[in-house]
């Protein structure tokens, strides 16, 4: 019996890596089944149950959402670690955006690169004197 | 000559901060291993998302998404990844070396820089040099969540979007060994196609439902991807840095302590020499 490659990962962890004789998702347009031999197929998905079965086996593994590439001989599930949607990624940007307004209120918008070379060059200085200072003793 | 209790005195002061830096060193040490472990947990997202981008990137798609696209560059945007506590010897003081040479590098060109900071100490040195500082994160501890970075790299992808900028560039440590940490800049936007250079094959993906949507959310968790990789090996870096500077400071400690050691028997001795002498001058004059 022919089998097919399944790797389901997260940005933080690989969750499962083996093979299935074939694999069921939760697509963005609905339940889909992956056996060997697929076409290449790419699609989203929806917050369901990924399971895997192979022979008489099969695990189940939950993703809330992601990316499903599937190639002939392999499937890849990229799970999300969270529940995105355009509205609640809007509201992090703007808290990303607020704290960089708020750290830097008053600030002058044009770098100074003089200024930065010095200080970059003082702290480098700083550190070098560390370090003739060990390799003296 | 100073006395033998000032000395005393600086002594202990010295085995106090001894104290610290080696206790420090000890936690950077087990920081290290676990920062490390988080950064290889990551690996295998990055690999596979990479892999799946070359696959899209060799098939025939119509679709030709704008991080692929080579705009003529007027402003970029430098996402500066930096550590949130200092003691970690030169490691963001070298990365913000490289930022500034290659920002004064893209100035020179008429492109102008903004930048987008992860950690206290890069919006700190920002905030003292200036500059146009769009996005902040901060405080994401030594194990860092992945949704954390979601709002601070979209705001870099809105820019993009807007036309805002033409160009990102990602800086970061990179990860060599424990001795060693390289600063790096990449270039982030305009992606470079992971094509193999082989000839396009003739297939395409199905889409479903379409290929704008399904490549615009696929290429933005990406370059999340990538972000996030970034701040968790930048993060094994900073403990890397950390237990090499705390490890030198408790060294130097102890030399010091050696040489206020001799300086202390010193002194003693040439108080008593002093002291038997008056004794002997005093039975002489009797």
């Amino acid at each position: 019996m022919s089998t097919i490659k399944i790797n389901i990962v997260s940005s933080s962890e690989e969750i499962y890596s083996g093979e299935g004789t074939m694999v069921y998702a939760t697509g963005s347009l609905g339940e889909i089944g992956i056996a060997p031999g697929h076409t290449p197929l790419l699609t989203g998905l929806a917050p369901g149950p990924v399971r895997v079965v192979n022979g008489s086996e099969e695990e189940a593994f939950f993703c809330s959402g992601g990316f499903l590439e599937i190639q002939p001989d392999l499937v890849t599930v990229l799970s999300d670690t969270a529940e995105r949607a355009e509205n609640l990624d809007e509201a992090e940007a703007i808290k990303a955006k607020e704290a960089a307004e708020k750290d830097l209120a008053n600030q002058d918008a044009t770098l100074d690169y003089a200024k930065a070379a010095s200080q970059l060059a003082e702290a480098v200085a700083r550190l070098k004197t560390i370090q003739k200072l060990r390799k003296k003793q | 000559m100073a006395n033998t209790k000032e000395v005393r005195k600086q002594i202990a002061s010295i085995k106090g901060t001894q104290k610290i830096t080696s206790a420090m060193e000890m936690v950077a040490a087990s920081k290290m291993k676990k920062t490390q472990d988080g950064m290889l947990e990551g690996r295998p997202y990055s690999l596979k998302i990479k892999e799946v981008i070359s696959h899209i990137a060799s098939a025939s798609s119509e679709y030709n998404h704008p991080f692929y696209e080579e705009r003529k560059p007027k402003k970029a945007c430098f996402i500066v990844i930096s550590s949130d506590k200092g003691l970690c010897g030169g490691l963001n003081i070298n990365l913000f070396k490289q930022v500034i040479a290659k920002s004064a590098e893209l100035d020179a060109q008429g492109i102008e820089s903004s930048f987008a900071l992860v950690g206290t100490k890069a919006s700190g040195f920002f905030k003292s040099v200036g500059g146009k500082v769009v996005a902040v994160a901060e405080k994401l501890g030594d194990k860092p969540n992945p949704d954390d970075l979601i709002g601070f790299t979209k705001v870099v992808l809105d820019m993009h979007k807007n036309g805002d900028i033409d160009q990102a560039y990602l800086c970061s440590n990179s990860f060599v060994n424990t001795m060693t940490q390289q600063p790096k800049v990449e270039q982030l936007i305009p992606l470079s196609p992971e094509d193999d250079g082989g000839p396009k094959s003739q297939w395409d993906y199905i889409y479903e439902p379409e290929a704008k949507s399904l490549l615009d959310g696929l290429l933005t968790r990406y370059i999340e991807s990538l972000v996030y990789q970034a701040v968790v090996e930048n993060n094994a870096c900073e403990q890397a840095a950390k237990m090499i500077a705390m490890k030198n400071a408790t060294d130097n400690a102890g030399d010091l302590i050696k040489e206020l050691e001799l300086l202390y028997n010193n002194v003693r001795q040439a108080a008593i020499t002093q002291e038997l002498s008056e004794i002997v001058g005093g039975a002489a004059a009797v």
